[in-house]
């Protein structure tokens, strides 16, 4: 009967096949463990303890606090500076991130191109990346001096008076964006590089056959082929354009933010919050808020990233 | 194909998140992390003659050992191996962080978990802080040192119970350093005596001077308004909080404010403008965009280093108002370390008038110890750059000037910060200086 002939073949194969089986399923959980157990350590439980202190007048000498309940959070969401840093982040966010994405995505393009000397080129972008944040903000403090700043010097030649780039808000910004450019652009470009280096060279030659001109190409194949990795690209310059912090705090020798906080961002802000006053409960409470703002940029960016580019895609197929 | 497409996205974004997740909580979470690495607990308790490893923690070049510098033989002398020498069964482990701001950072990691060396260093901008924690610090207070240090010195460093927390290194009584040629073309007085009598007096005098120099040139006469409210705020006595009760009072006390508006009702035509320590503050001490600086001894080399080819700098021996303090450290012993009694010797020992008149001479750290003044190191130091003036008697006079700080307590560098910050707005044109104040005040109305 069906019954009895279909029983005994689990049988026969049961231990090295469910031995197997586990080893197909669990094993990579295995394998990954480690680093979800260090995060745990040096991740999760920093995390959670900020949460705690973030609740408490917190005082990390004696490592002693007092509840407060909901007051950090409060006074931070009262205090002027919170605002002014908040809408700061994301004025330099937006003033580096987008260029600096554009430009690598056109960097990466051309470097994907046969050229002469091409690891010459390819390392040269990446020479910014190499340099100390903290060497390029002291030059580029040299060249964005108000009076005796190169930059101004050379708006000089052009007509154009002096943009007092340490007391107007835009031009601090400006100036802060084009530090953070300088050193990401390359290490974006390269890996963007990668990516387009991957995509299959019949899809070019298809394209070319069928008529498609070099700008053609390159929103029609190389943007929806390189998608995962621009993503991944957008998300990181996201991330890091959301912390921002050696650039503006190395902007001026104070580290403030400016008399007017021009350009206090949240992390500096969090910063001379919790090292500058000994703060570290409303620190916290900074940096909670800080998380919370980047997970729904994040998110809200991966969203529209994917509708960007898979409408591009569908529309090109 | 959409699909394994979508779930590889979500991967990333997730693992994205999580990222994020670790950087935000991070940076804050940093504290926790630390733990004591540097503790010399290599020794045993320090009774004499048994062998002791001490660890001396400093910051910026304060004269001890030539390791401070990057080229050698800087230094005339070596105070570590001289104690060493001395003291045979001692060891001492010297370790030197590049700025006060890392120190300081260490010192408040450090200060409740213990990890800090035997004998630290902290600076005088930090003393309200480090005043709170002051029973985790060993007291230094000792017969033979009562009379060590310039009242003002031991003073600040004493505790609200009387215990004496730092042993004094040096201090930053503060003259005015001039530019002579600008001075003569504006018309005032150029020589040291002509400008030390032309500016004794009040600040109202100062700025007398000011307006006339500036009417004359179009220049401005000093370099920024933040350098000369750092002068006119330590003097008033009380100042931001109150000594009892440690309250703020910067907002009720009207002699703060009447400074503010005296100094704001100068800037517009006497300041340069500049913000002190920025690249066109830099290029200002050989532009000839000011005439003046506030200046203590260690300021000096900042602007020898700064204006190498200009030639007419000079120090006139006169502070406005009476004296006036900038900078300056203490050695204190944390009561956690291993070897506390040994610390203490140690402490006692290179902050002595003896070892400090060699610091001056090798790193120009100038001492707080009135017996220092005498030593022909101290007394007979000229300055070539300043056109040779008597630096060593110079800053002694001015050093007998400065009074005792008014109380700095919890609130002091928020308050201010914030007054700073709103002088550096009125400097910078953002905003007018009644605005600025109000923006000020309702900073420090937040606080507490």
């Amino acid at each position: 009967m069906a019954t009895t002939e279909v029983e005994p073949r689990p049988a026969q194969y049961t231990w090295r096949d469910r031995l197997g089986r586990w080893d197909v399923k669990a094993s990579p959980y295995l394998y990954i463990a480690p680093f979800f157990i260090v995060f745990g350590l040096t991740g999760l439980f920093p995390i959670i303890y900020t949460a705690v202190i973030s609740f408490m007048d917190w005082d990390s000498i004696r490592n002693t606090g007092e509840f407060l309940g909901w007051d950090n959070f409060q006074y931070v969401l009262n205090d002027r500076q919170f605002w002014i840093a908040l809408r700061n982040t994301f004025s330099i966010f937006l003033l580096s991130s987008v260029p600096q994405v554009i430009i690598a995505t056109f960097i990466a393009a051309m470097l994907d191109h046969n050229l002469r000397a091409r690891t010459f080129w390819r390392m040269g972008v990446l020479v910014p990346y190499v340099m100390m944040p903290v060497a390029v903000a002291l030059i580029f403090s040299q060249l964005f001096g108000d009076t005796y700043g190169l930059i101004n010097h050379w708006l000089g030649y052009i007509g154009i008076g002096p943009i007092a780039w340490h007391i107007d808000v835009i031009p601090s910004h400006i100036a802060i964006a084009s530090m953070v450019n300088f050193r990401w652009i390359g290490y974006n470009a390269l890996i963007l590089l990668a990516a387009m280096q991957a995509i299959p060279r019949e899809l070019y030659e298809a394209a070319a056959i069928d008529g498609a001109g070099k700008a053609r190409r390159f929103f029609s194949v190389t943007l929806p082929q390189i998608r995962p990795t621009a993503i991944f690209v957008i998300i990181t310059s996201t991330i890091g354009g959301l912390q921002i912090f050696d650039e503006p705090r190395m902007f001026d020798t104070t580290g403030t933010g400016g008399p007017d906080k021009q350009w206090l961002t949240i992390t500096m802000y969090m910063y001379n919050t919790g090292w500058g006053q000994l703060n570290f409960g409303r620190a916290a409470a900074i940096a909670w808020l800080l998380f919370l703002i980047i997970l729904a940029f994040g998110l809200l960016n991966f969203w529209l990233t994917r509708r960007l580019i898979s409408s591009d895609t569908s529309g090109s197929k | 194909m959409s699909f394994t497409r979508r779930k590889k996205t979500l991967a990333l974004t997730a693992g994205a998140a999580i990222f994020a997740l670790t950087i935000a909580g991070c940076s804050s979470g940093d504290d926790e992390e630390t733990t004591s690495s540097s503790t010399a607990e290599t020794s045993e308790d320090g009774g004499s003659g048994e062998p002791v490893t001490l660890t001396l923690a400093t910051f910026n070049t304060p004269g001890y050992q030539d390791s401070e510098t990057p080229d050698e033989g800087d230094y005339q002398y070596d105070l570590i191996q001289e104690y060493m020498d001395l003291n045979p069964n001692v060891t001492i482990t010297y370790d030197r962080k590049a700025e006060s701001g890392d120190a300081r950072e260490n010192f408040f990691t450090k200060l409740g978990p213990g990890g800090l060396a035997d004998v630290e260093m902290i600076e005088v901008d930090w003393m309200p802080e480090v005043m709170q924690y002051s029973d985790l610090l060993e007291d230094l207070t000792s017969d033979e040192t009562a009379d060590r240090w310039l009242e003002s010195k031991t003073a600040d460093a004493t505790d609200a119970d009387g215990r004496l927390i730092g042993a004094g290194t040096d201090v930053g009584p503060e003259a005015v350093c001039y530019r002579s040629s600008l001075f003569e073309e504006a018309g005032l007085p150029s020589d040291p005596e002509g400008v030390a009598e032309l500016l004794d007096g009040d600040w109202a005098n100062f700025f007398e001077v000011g307006q006339e120099y500036s009417d004359a040139t179009g220049k401005g006469f000093f370099d920024s308004a933040a350098g000369i409210w750092q002068g006119m705020v330590n003097q008033l006595d009380p100042a931001y909080e109150d000594a009892d009760s440690g309250d703020i009072i910067a907002l009720d006390n009207a002699d703060v404010k009447a400074a503010y508006d005296q100094l704001t009702a100068a800037t517009p035509d006497q300041s340069a403008h500049y913000t002190q320590w920025s690249d066109d503050w830099y290029a200002g001490m050989s532009n000839g965009d000011y005439a003046t600086m506030l200046c203590p001894p260690w300021m000096l080399g900042v602007i020898s280093g700064n204006a190498p080819d200009t030639t007419d700098w000079n120090i006139a021996n006169v502070f406005p108002n009476g004296g006036g303090n900038w900078g300056g450290s203490w050695l204190t012993v944390p009561s956690s370390g291993a070897n506390v009694e040994e610390a203490k010797k140690l402490a006692l020992w290179l902050t002595a008038p003896e070892q400090q008149a060699k610091a001056f001479a090798n790193a120009g750290t100038y001492p707080s110890q009135p017996a220092a003044y005498e030593d022909p190191a101290v007394a007979d130091a000229t300055n070539e750059f300043f056109n040779d003036a008597p630096i060593g008697t110079l800053f002694a006079d001015r050093a007998a000037a400065v009074a005792p700080s008014a109380f700095k307590g919890e609130y002091y560098f928020q308050i201010n910060t914030s007054i700073t910050d709103a002088l550096n707005r009125v400097e910078g044109g953002t905003d007018d200086a009644a605005t600025s104040w109000d923006k000020a005040a309702s900073e420090i109305q937040g606080l507490g």
